[in-house]
């Protein structure tokens, strides 16, 4: 499945809010 | 909505939410808050078990409580092989027990998290309330 990742954590926030919906935050020292 | 954080690229976002390990997970509520984190790697079934888990207490800390039950009901029966159920069904029956004001769910809870899940946490923790 792909996901549509977000990759500004202030405009995620935000959203978040704005949807009223839950936000996930993946921290991650993988190699791209 | 999913947001990524490398550490190359945004470290600074790992000192604001106090990540200092990978891989770590947060499940924020729309205001924000943290509700649920994860750190370290589990397999596949647990990991969605724990994101799930994760929503479902937004759920119960919004105090939307039939909303969490049934999330709760829904990781208690569809991950019962792993170790997020018999937390999940501790948490299933206070849902419950929030919604009706019916302490005897809790017994009922506690008789169910004995008889599957004998020597977890959770069950000793509704000892309590088999009484």
């Amino acid at each position: 499945m792909l996901v549509n990742w977000i990759k500004d954590v202030d405009a995620a926030l935000a959203e978040a809010k704005t949807q009223n919906k839950s936000l996930l935050i993946d921290f991650s020292a993988a190699p791209a | 909505m999913p947001l990524e954080a490398h550490i190359k690229e945004h470290p600074a976002w790992f000192k604001r939410f106090g990540a200092l390990w990978t891989p770590t997970i947060l499940v924020m509520d729309s205001e924000g808050v943290e509700r649920s984190r994860i750190e370290g790697y589990l397999p596949k079934n647990w990991f969605r078990a724990r994101l799930e888990m994760g929503l479902a207490r937004v759920a119960f800390m919004h105090k939307k409580w039939t909303d969490a039950e049934k999330i709760y009901a829904d990781v208690a029966e569809g991950y019962a092989d792993t170790a997020v159920a018999p937390e999940a069904i501790y948490w299933r029956g206070v849902s419950h027990y929030k919604v009706t004001n019916d302490h005897t769910v809790l017994g009922e809870v506690a008789i169910e998290l004995g008889a599957k899940y004998p020597d977890n946490d959770w069950t000793m923790k509704s000892l309590p309330w088999a009484h």
